[in-house]
């Protein structure tokens, strides 16, 4: 009888540790949002929905690139200086090249352009010399925002045609622009995570690198391109950041990479590689904006949402530590 | 007189699996106990509930008569119960003295300083208790791995270990280590340390152990005195049924040349020579360190060479990366295959098509129909035993996973396979499919390279036996002339009395 008890019992925890570990995320997720629309009643009306989107895409757009860098054990700090750069670069083409359609995609071109060459450089850097990618981004970061800072002499760029603004603050059938580009994001970066060979590659470079190697994978190749990838995303959300600002700053993004790198942990990829999901990203990303403006809806402080976010953060590895023990 | 250690009807149960239902396992002080059994069989929670890394669910353990609560490594060691595991739990970076000292370093006094001239004469003594010469101020990880499994041995022994469990010991020892391992456990007995010998290899029990006992499926199916019994006999209670042949092996035409290798040098290698036919196996025979993963690494064109010609199907090939190898049909399953084969936490339909995804792919996509297709097709084939082909691979025992990475190259297409050591760790049931897998590649016309450390086997299975010492390649035997004998003194640097010049 007793053994019996202790039979359901040890079921009943095992079964809550699976469903912690498989959905823990959207659980979080579902229960932050239910208590919100509790504490206020503002907080599930569509506007607000629309703007947690809007609030939430440009990191959400750079934790896409961080995801496919983490996923192969890598790191990226550079994307929070890249946004600047980029930024800066694109709005300051815009000024001076032509008029406004020509001008528009020369300013991408450039800003993407800037991005992607960062993520090569530092793709190199890792592959050819080993180094590790801690330390090789790090240093691409601040060679990245003193470019930005050198190049507009510290100051802002302003006065931008008016049509630029709309890719920032445009809204389509009543959805931001920023928003619909990072479902756009997303919904590419699904596939090609899941139904592509370089998406099977960079979680097979991130589980084991020799044996990848040893079954015929490209790995520097894989590794050089996710630095790539998240350079130029780093970018794109560059440029929609400063159409949202009208304007290029060079302090943009201070301190991105940490909410980037919150939100793909939190998400439940592993640091150590192989392991976790774009939908997870996603999810992650959601969850941190969430809670950034339910505690602004319901006036938290912003030293306490600081720490809130903190505690989120221990809470959301200590998950992923239960999911290797089990 | 109660013995050194009695574990009393042990029970452990994991969610869904009865992993030991009462076992019971005794050691006396002086002997040799081995545990035996294919992998799952038990052997490893039996050794972790003694070293108190798993709590037991049932049973009692008794030292010297005394009921004991393990429920630590800590009280396990505070008994004097040590282990030594296949993967040494030393601390490459700290010398041979810290590490056999770790955690107890004698202090000067009562300061907070360590006393290291203590510490080293220490570790000296305990060392030269076993005989050995390794200098206590070197480096862990300059040592061979030989020389650490004594490190660690020795710090079990510091530790006033009277009961030392050594799991799977031989698994990287070459024969002249493992002789000198066997003086050290010799040495042990005389002086009264119970020691638990886990091993696969049937001859090592023969040669070191007093008795054993054989687990199958959580239950000690027998348990009786080494002299009591024959080989046969081991393996039928091992593997619970009866093996008509250790090795299988089909005498087949051989076919066209497939490969010849002339005068490579690349790395240690020497100017080697060799010609390997269709339907033909190749044994690789040598001691560890001889070369023969090199040149199989060589081949595979994941090391490169300096000069030399390597031929496929006559056409001269220089593979510069394992992808080109690949796609000349070219496929090497590693000796470690969970570092350098697999993919741990991917499941085993995404390991077998790792190295071929563009035959599963639709254009851009990956076609998951299709790749469930061929992938079920060969887990069929090669009996891969998986629930289903999304289980990852670091749940599946060594033998599937060799499996996987076997169907990984077949649906590569390889017309040449290379196997380094195809079966360390592997179950006896499961080597004997292996065999027969082989056998069938040779079948198909493919062409066989096998690297084995198992002497018998490679006779047992190999057309032809090539032997390596230190870089170069000795000599080449026809299965009708090689002895255990000819080969061993080859592979260690004699010379043997062969009439091949004639």
């Amino acid at each position: 009888m007793q053994r019996e008890v202790a039979a359901t019992r040890d079921f009943s925890r095992r079964s809550l540790t699976r469903l912690l570990r498989d959905y823990g995320i959207a659980i979080a997720l579902l229960v932050e949002i239910i208590l919100f629309a509790q504490f206020s009643p503002y907080f599930l009306t569509a506007e607000n929905l629309v703007n947690i989107t809007l609030q939430v895409s440009i990191t959400a757009i750079i934790a896409v690139g961080m995801t496919f860098v983490i996923l192969t054990a890598g790191i990226d700090l550079s994307v929070g200086a890249l946004v600047a750069l980029s930024g800066v670069i694109a709005t300051s083409f815009l000024k001076s090249v032509g008029s406004f359609p020509v001008a528009l995609m020369i300013a991408m071109l450039g800003g993407l352009g800037v991005g992607a060459l960062a993520g090569f450089i530092a793709g190199v850097f890792i592959t050819r010399f080993n180094i590790t990618p801690f330390i090789v981004t790090l240093a691409i970061m601040t060679i990245s925002r003193g470019i930005a800072f050198m190049y507009t002499d510290g100051r802002p760029i302003w006065d931008l045609p008016p049509e630029f603004a709309f890719l920032g603050s445009g809204r389509v059938a009543g959805i931001p622009i920023p928003t619909l580009a990072m479902m756009f994001v997303y919904g590419i970066a699904y596939v090609v995570l899941n139904q592509t060979r370089f998406g099977r590659y960079v979680y097979a470079v991130g589980g084991n690198k020799e044996a990848a190697r040893l079954s015929g994978i490209n790995t520097n190749s894989v590794i050089l391109w996710v630095y790539v990838i998240s350079g130029v995303l780093a970018a794109l959300s560059g440029i929609l950041l400063s159409s949202r600002m009208n304007s290029g700053q060079p302090n943009a993004g201070v301190m991105y990479e940490l909410d980037v790198i919150a939100a793909v942990v939190v998400g439940g990829t592993s640091l150590f590689g192989g392991r976790g999901s774009i939908i997870g990203t996603f999810l992650g990303a959601m969850l941190i904006g969430i809670l950034r403006n339910g505690l602004n809806l319901v006036n938290v402080n912003s030293y306490v949402q600081m720490v809130v976010l903190g505690v989120v953060i221990l809470l959301a590895v200590m998950l992923d530590q239960l999911k290797k023990r089990s | 007189m109660s013995p050194l250690l009695h574990m009393h009807s042990i029970r452990k149960q994991y969610p869904g699996v009865l992993a030991l239902s009462d076992v019971n396992f005794e050691l006396r002080s002086g002997e040799v106990h081995c545990l035996l059994g294919e992998n799952g069989a038990g052997k490893s929670t039996l050794m972790k509930i003694l070293s108190g890394a798993l709590k037991k669910d049932g049973g009692s353990i008794l030292v010297e008569g005394k009921e004991v609560a393990i429920t630590s490594p800590h009280d396990a060691q505070a008994l004097g119960i040590g282990m030594i595991y296949q993967d040494f739990k030393l601390v490459p970076d700290l010398t041979v003295a810290e590490n056999i000292l770790l955690g107890r370093e004698p202090q000067k006094g009562n300061s907070p300083f360590i006393d290291y001239k203590r510490m080293r004469e220490t570790a000296r003594e305990t060392l030269s208790l076993l005989g050995e010469e390794i200098p206590v101020m070197a480096r862990v990880r300059k040592l061979s791995v030989a020389q650490r499994q004594l490190v660690e041995i020795a710090k079990a022994l510091s530790n006033k270990a009277r009961i030392l469990a050594m799991d799977e010991p031989s698994a990287a020892l070459t024969e002249k280590e493992l002789k000198n391992l066997f003086a050290v456990i010799r040495r042990l007995k005389t002086e009264g340390v119970g020691i638990i010998y886990v091993s696969h290899r049937l001859e090592e029990i023969f040669e070191i152990g007093d008795r054993i006992t054989i687990l199958r499926d959580g239950n000690v199916v027998h348990s009786c005195a080494v002299s009591e019994v024959d080989r046969r006999s081991l393996v039928r209670w091992m593997v619970g049924r009866e093996l008509e042949h250790e090795y299988p092996k089909t005498n087949l035409q051989r076919g066209e040349e497939i490969l010849r290798v002339e005068n490579l040098c690349a790395g240690m290698l020497r100017g080697i020579h060799l010609t390997l036919y269709r339907s033909e196996i190749l044994g690789l025979a040598g001691l560890v360190g001889a070369g023969r993963s090199e040149l199989a690494r060589v081949l595979f064109g994941a090391d490169p060479f300096q000069s030399g010609k390597i031929f496929l199907e006559g056409k001269e090939i220089q593979p510069r990366s394992p992808r080109e190898a690949i796609d000349l049909g070219i496929g090497l399953l590693t000796e470690d295959r969970n570092q350098y084969g697999l993919i741990m936490h991917m499941s085993v339909r995404e390991n077998v098509t790792l190295s071929n995804l563009r035959d599963v792919m639709n254009g851009w996509v990956l076609n998951r129909v299709q790749e469930n297709r061929v992938v079920r097709k060969y887990a069929g084939e090669l009996r891969i035993k998986t629930p289903t082909v999304e289980q990852d691979v670091e749940n599946l025992s060594g033998g599937n996973r060799q499996k996987v990475v076997l169907a990984r190259w077949l649906f590569t297409r390889s017309k040449l396979l290379i196997f380094d050591e195809p079966t360390s760790g592997i179950d006896v049931g499961v080597k004997y499919e292996i065999y027969q897998l082989i056998n069938q590649l040779a079948k198909d016309g493919l062409g066989v390279i096998v690297i084995s450390s198992d002497l018998p086997e490679l006779l047992g299975i190999s057309d032809r036996i090539a032997v390596m010492h230190e870089g170069t390649l000795k000599e080449i035997f026809s299965r009708a002339e090689a002895t255990q004998e000819k080969v061993m003194t080859l592979a260690t640097g004699g010379i043997a009395e062969v009439e091949s010049a004639a």
